[in-house]
C-alpha cells in the first residue's frame, strides 16, 4: 500500500459561506506523533509483502488436498476436469485448483467481517461523531487495537481513524479476489500465502469491528466479570410479545431496545437473538436473552413464539421469509446485503409501514435505517402480539401428531441420504410409528436444523418438526446462563500469564470458536471446554461456540460460565463476544509478544507472528465450523502460527496444512543465542487439522499446544496432559513421545519409568532448549 | 447395483470407483497386494453386523490377510479391547496425507502401500481423504470396504444392505481359509 491519507471528517461548521455539513478531506499520511514505537518493517503490508514468512511456514506445513469437485465450472471454458494430473484450459491443476477455491472461500470470509465492519462504523460515526474515542477496556487497556497496530503499524483512537483501516482491507480484499481470476494465480503455494494474507486481513477487519462497536455502545470493556445472561429456549416468557433479530451486525437491534427504554417498555416485550446479533446485544443489555445458534432458526421459528423477525446480516437462513409466512410472522429486513425480495420502505412513515405489516397487506419491509427498524418493530410487535395471542400456540407438534405423521413413512431412506449428519432418521420414523420417540429425541441433539431432510422426503413429512416434537422437553428445558461477551483482554491480564504461558507452565490457550456445524451435538463442545478448564489451560471462546458452551449444565444444575471465571487465567473459560471478536483472541497471542515480552508491536508482523509462533502454546479449535467466516478466521490464526482443529466436516475446507513428524529436517529453528539450527521436534506438528471424534481433538488440542520455548518444566506439564489424555482416551501410550522430550528434565516425574524405556527403544538423543526463530538473522537484521 | 454416492448430494468427478460386485473382487486385490493397509475409523466399532461389530470383522480380515492396522480417531480403543493392537494410531488426515508421498516407508518403515483399505469413518472424511488419494497417490488402490458408494475409492460396495455386507465380508474372510 502506498502512502497512507489522514481522513478529516468535520460533522458541521459555521463559515462565512454558509453551515457545512459532513465535510471530509485528507491531508497525507496519518500522523502518529503521540505513538514513539519507532516504525516495523511492514506497515500496511501489500499482497507479497509478507510472502517469506508465509512460505516458511508452508514448507513445514505442505497443503494436502481433498478435493471436494474434481472439476472447475469457473468459467466458459470449463467445465475442465483436473482429475489427477490433468489441467483445466487455463492451465491450472488440481493442486492450484483447491488453492484458489480456499482463496475465494477465505476472500468472502474477510469480505464480509470487513462489509460488517464498514456499515457499523458508517453507522456510528454517523451517530457518535468521527472523533468518538476508542474506549475497548478503560484504564485497563493501552494497547487499544494489537492486530491494527501490528498490521498496519497505526494507534487508532477514534472511530475516524477505523475508515483508514477498514480501506486498506478493501483494498487488499479486491486484489486478493482478483488473484482468483482465470489465468492469475495458479501457484498452489503462492495461492496459499494469499490465504494466509486474507486471514490477517479478516483479523483486522474483525478487530476494527468490535472495538468501533464496544466503545461506542458501551459493551462490556475488557470485563472479566460482564454479567451473567439468560440462554436457551426455555428462558423466554412467551406470555410476552417477543422480538427475534437474526445475524450479526447489531445497529438494529440496539434501535429497539433503545426505543424500548424511552418509550418505557422494556419490561413489556421480550428481545430475543440467534446468533451473533443475539450475543451482541446481550452485550449491550442482559436483558435481552440469546435463544442459542444459527441451528435454532427453524426450530425457534415453527413454536410460533416470535411474533416478528428482524433479520440483519449473515448465516441467516434464506428461507427465513417462507418460514414465517407460514405462521404470519411479519419480517423486517434491515441490511442491504440481505434485502429478502422485500419492498424497500425506509423512505416511509413508520405508521403506513406498520398498518401494512398488522393488515397482511404485506409479509415485510426492508428498512434501511436502525433506527426506524426500533419504531417499527417495537410498534408492531406490540399490535401483533396481541392479534396473534388469540390465536397463538406453541407451534410445537403434540406427540400425537407427531406419530400420526410417522405413520406416513414408507421408509425410503432419502431423509438420512440427505442429512449432513447421517442420522438414522428413517430408523427413528419406524420406532415413532410404533409410539417409542426415543430414538428420534436422541437425533435431536445431534441435529444442526438444517431441514436437508424435508427437502428430500417423498412424503413431504415435516421431519424437522416431528424432531422437535420427540425433543420437546429438551427444548423447554434449555434455559442456561452465559457470560456476556467481554470483549478484549486486559494488559493487566497479559502481564500475569505471558510469563507462565511463554515458559509452558500454563499448558495453553485453547479458543474454542466457529459455527454449529457439530458432527453429534453441542455437548461435545462443552465437555472438551470443561476438560481443558480444569486441565487450568486458558479456555477463550466466541460466537456460536460460547452459546454452545454455555447450554449445558453440571449435576447441580450450573452452566460452565456460572463455574469457572472470566478473567484471561488458567483454569477459566472466556467468552470474548461474536464472531468480530475473535480478533481479541489473536489479539491477546499478539499482546503477550508486546506486553510480556515487550517486542516492537508496530508493522512489525513477521517477528511477531514468529515469537508467537514459537513461544505462546495457542490452539483453536472450530469444531463446527461451517462459513466461509469461519476459514478466513482460520488462516489469521495460522498466519500468526496458531494451529487450528476442526471437526470432521473439516475435510471439505478442501485441504488441510499438515506437517510430517518423520520428516527430522523439518524441524529445525534457528538459535537467536548462537545462530545454531537446533532440531525441535514437531512441535506444533500441524497447523490445520481436522479430527474425526471429540477424543481424538481433546488429545490433538494438548499435543499442539507444546511450543519450542517451552521450559522443561513447561514442557513436563504439557506432556503430562498430552499423555494422559492419549493414554485416557485413546486407550494407550503415544508413540512419539520421543520427539517431544529434549531433555531428561523434560519428563514428567510420574511417568519416567515408561518413558525413558520408550526412549531407549527410539534410540533418543538429548538436544538443548534454543531462543527459538523461524527466521533467520540476516533476514531479521533491518 | 448403482453408483450413487450414499449422501446424495456427494456426487464425484467423472472417476469413480468400480464396485465390487462379489467379495472375490476385494478378495483378489487383497491377496495381490504386497503391503496392504487398513485405515480403521471410529464408526467401526458403532455398526452392529449381527451379533458382531463392524470392528470384529476388521480384526478377523486383518489377522488372517496379515494386514497392517492404522487406528483413527479413538478407534485404538476398541482394537485393545479386544486384543488386537493396531500398527499405529494416527489421524485419518495424517495417513491420508502420508500415502499421497510415495517415499513414505509405510507405518513399519518397510516400504510404501500399496493398497488403502478404508472402513468405518464418517462418510465424508472418508470421501474427501479417498479423493485426495484418488487424485495425489496414483501408485496406491483403494477400496472401501462401508457398505455405502464411495466413488472416490478405486474399489467401492454400492449402497448395500446389512445382510449384503455381513455375506461379503463373510465371503472376503470364507475365501482366505483358516
Ligand atoms: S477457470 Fe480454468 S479450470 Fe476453471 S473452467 Fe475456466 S479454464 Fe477451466
Ligand atoms: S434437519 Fe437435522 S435430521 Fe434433518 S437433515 Fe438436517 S441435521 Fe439431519
Ligand atoms: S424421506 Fe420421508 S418417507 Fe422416506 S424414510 Fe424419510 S421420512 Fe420416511
Amino acid at each position: 500500500m502506498g502512502t497512507k491519507e489522514i481522513n478529516i471528517s468535520i460533522k458541521e461548521i459555521e463559515t462565512e459561506i454558509g453551515n457545512i455539513r459532513d465535510l471530509r478531506f485528507s491531508v497525507g499520511r496519518l500522523a502518529q506523533e503521540t505513538w514513539d514505537e519507532p516504525q516495523g518493517p511492514t506497515p500496511f503490508p501489500s499482497m507479497s509483502t509478507l510472502r517469506n514468512w508465509d512460505l516458511t511456514l508452508l514448507k513445514r506445513y505442505k497443503p494436502f488436498y481433498l478435493p471436494f469437485c474434481d472439476l472447475c465450472c469457473l468459467c466458459t471454458f470449463g467445465k475442465c476436469d483436473l482429475t489427477g494430473d490433468k489441467k483445466g484450459a487455463c492451465g491450472i491443476t488440481m493442486p492450484g485448483q483447491q488453492s484458489r477455491i480456499v482463496l475465494l472461500a477465505a476472500c468472502i470470509g474477510a469480505a464480509t467481517h470487513t462489509s460488517h465492519a464498514r456499515e457499523l462504523v458508517t453507522h456510528l460515526i454517523e451517530e457518535f461523531g468521527a472523533d468518538t474515542r476508542l474506549d475497548p477496556g478503560g484504564l485497563n487497556i493501552k494497547v487499544e487495537a494489537p492486530i491494527t497496530r501490528l498490521v498496519c503499524g497505526m494507534k487508532p483512537e477514534t472511530l475516524g481513524d477505523l475508515e483508514t483501516v477498514l480501506d486498506y482491507s478493501e483494498q487488499q480484499i479486491t486484489s486478493l479476489l482478483a488473484c482468483t481470476h482465470t489465468g492469475q494465480e495458479g501457484n498452489p503455494l503462492d495461492l496459499e500465502s494469499k490465504v494466509l494474507h486474507t486471514g490477517m486481513i479478516d483479523h483486522l477487519s474483525m478487530e476494527v469491528a468490535d472495538i468501533a462497536q464496544v466503545s461506542a455502545y458501551d459493551l462490556p470493556k475488557a470485563d472479566p466479570n460482564a454479567p451473567l445472561v439468560d440462554i436457551g429456549f426455555g428462558s423466554v416468557d412467551t406470555t410476552k410479545p417477543v422480538i427475534l433479530v437474526i445475524g450479526h451486525n447489531v445497529p438494529p437491534a440496539v434501535e429497539i431496545m433503545d426505543y424500548m427504554q424511552d418509550h418505557e417498555l422494556t419490561g413489556d416485550i421480550e428481545v430475543t437473538g440467534i446468533c451473533c446479533t443475539g450475543i451482541d446485544m446481550t452485550r449491550y443489555s442482559p436483558k435481552a436473552k440469546i435463544i442459542g445458534p444459527i441451528s435454532w432458526q427453524i426450530r425457534y421459528i415453527r413454536s410460533g413464539i416470535p411474533d416478528i423477525i428482524v433479520v440483519d446480516e449473515q448465516c441467516i437462513r434464506t428461507d427465513v421469509l417462507d418460514e414465517a409466512r407460514l405462521l404470519k410472522i411479519p419480517v423486517i429486513a434491515t441490511s442491504e446485503k440481505n434485502c429478502l425480495g422485500l419492498p424497500d420502505r425506509t423512505g416511509d412513515p413508520p405508521e403506513e409501514i406498520i398498518d401494512d405489516l398488522m393488515s397482511g397487506k404485506t409479509d415485510g419491509a426492508l428498512i434501511l435505517n436502525p433506527e426506524k427498524v426500533g419504531v417499527v418493530a417495537v410498534r408492531t410487535v406490540m399490535q401483533t402480539a396481541t392479534k396473534r395471542k388469540k390465536k397463538k400456540k406453541i407451534g410445537i407438534l403434540s406427540l400425537e401428531e407427531a406419530i400420526e405423521e410417522a405413520k406416513r413413512c414408507t421408509q425410503c431412506r432419502e431423509c438420512r441420504r440427505a442429512c449432513p449428519n447421517d442420522l438414522h432418521i428413517s430408523d427413528a420414523m419406524k420406532a415413532l410409528s410404533r409410539d417409542d420417540p426415543t430414538m428420534l429425541a436422541e437425533i435431536y441433539d445431534s441435529c444442526v436444523g438444517c431441514i436437508r431432510c424435508e427437502s428430500a422426503c417423498t412424503q413431504e413429512i415435516p421431519i424437522h418438526s416431528l424432531i422437535v416434537a420427540a425433543g420437546e422437553d429438551t427444548l423447554r428445558n434449555e434455559s442456561f446462563k452465559l457470560r456476556a461477551g467481554r470483549g478484549a483482554i486486559q494488559d493487566i491480564e497479559i502481564r500475569q500469564v505471558g510469563g507462565p504461558i511463554v515458559l509452558g507452565e500454563i499448558p495453553g490457550i485453547v479458543a474454542f470458536v466457529g459455527c454449529a456445524n457439530y458432527p453429534k451435538g453441542g455437548n461435545e463442545l462443552a465437555e472438551m471446554a470443561i476438560e481443558f478448564a480444569n486441565r487450568r489451560f486458558i479456555v477463550c471462546t466466541s460466537g456460536c461456540a460460547a452459546m454452545t458452551i454455555g447450554m449445558h449444565r453440571d449435576e447441580d444444575g450450573k452452566s460452565p460460565y456460572e463455574v469457572y471465571s472470566g478473567n484471561f487465567e488458567a483454569g477459566a473459560i472466556v467468552n470474548v463476544g461474536s464472531c468480530v471478536s475473535n480478533a481479541h483472541i489473536s489479539g491477546a497471542a499478539v499482546k503477550i509478544a508486546s506486553i510480556f515480552a515487550r517486542r516492537n508491536l508496530r508493522g512489525n508482523y513477521a517477528e511477531i507472528a514468529d515469537y508467537v509462533y514459537n513461544r505462546v502454546g495457542a490452539v483453536g479449535v472450530a469444531w463446527g465450523a461451517m462459513s466461509q467466516k469461519a476459514a478466513s478466521i482460520a488462516a489469521g490464526f495460522w498466519r500468526l502460527g496458531i494451529p487450528v482443529i476442526v471437526g470432521p466436516h473439516g475435510t471439505k475446507y478442501r485441504r488441510m496444512l499438515l506437517g510430517r513428524a518423520d520428516h527430522d529436517e523439518d524441524w529445525y529453528v534457528d538459535d537467536a543465542r548462537t545462530g545454531e539450527k537446533v532440531y525441535v521436534g514437531p512441535v506444533p506438528e500441524h497447523l490445520f487439522i481436522s479430527v474425526e471424534t471429540k477424543e481424538e481433538a481433546m488429545v490433538m488440542i494438548a499435543k499442539l499446544s507444546m511450543r519450542p520455548n517451552d521450559t522443561s518444566r513447561g514442557r513436563a506439564l504439557k506432556l503430562t496432559h498430552y499423555i494422559d489424555l492419549h493414554r485416557r482416551l485413546l486407550g494407550s501410550m503415544p508413540t512419539d513421545i520421543h520427539l517431544f522430550v529434549r531433555m531428561e528434565a523434560d519428563i514428567p516425574i510420574t511417568m519416567k519409568e515408561d518413558i525413558v524405556s520408550i526412549l531407549k527403544e527410539k534410540d533418543w538423543k538429548e538436544t538443548v532448549i534454543p531462543d527459538p526463530t523461524l527466521i533467520p538473522k540476516k533476514e531479521a537484521a533491518p | 447395483m448403482s453408483q450413487d454416492a450414499w449422501l446424495t448430494a456427494e456426487v464425484a468427478g467423472p472417476k469413480k470407483a468400480s464396485l465390487i460386485t462379489k467379495p472375490e473382487i476385494a478378495d483378489a486385490m487383497i491377496r495381490r497386494a504386497k503391503r496392504p493397509i487398513f485405515v480403521v475409523g471410529s464408526i467401526a466399532a458403532e455398526i452392529d453386523l449381527e451379533e458382531k461389530k463392524l470392528i470384529d470383522y476388521v480384526i478377523a480380515m486383518a489377522r488372517r490377510c496379515n494386514i497392517q492396522v492404522v487406528a483413527t480417531g479413538n478407534t485404538n480403543n476398541e482394537f485393545l479391547k479386544r486384543g488386537f493392537t493396531p500398527e499405529a494410531v494416527m489421524p485419518a488426515v495424517d495417513i491420508g496425507n502420508r500415502l499421497t508421498d510415495p517415499k513414505w516407508q509405510g507405518v513399519d518403515g518397510k516400504g510404501p502401500h500399496d493398497l488403502a483399505i478404508f472402513v468405518g469413518l464418517p462418510y465424508q472424511m472418508a470421501w474427501t481423504i479417498l479423493s485426495g488419494l484418488k487424485n495425489f497417490a496414483p501408485n496406491l488402490k483403494t477400496i472401501s470396504l462401508d457398505n455405502v458408494y464411495q466413488p472416490n475409492a478405486r474399489w467401492s460396495f454400492s449402497n448395500i444392505s446389512i445382510k449384503s455386507w455381513i455375506m461379503n465380508l463373510e465371503g472376503i474372510l470364507g475365501n482366505r481359509g483358516d
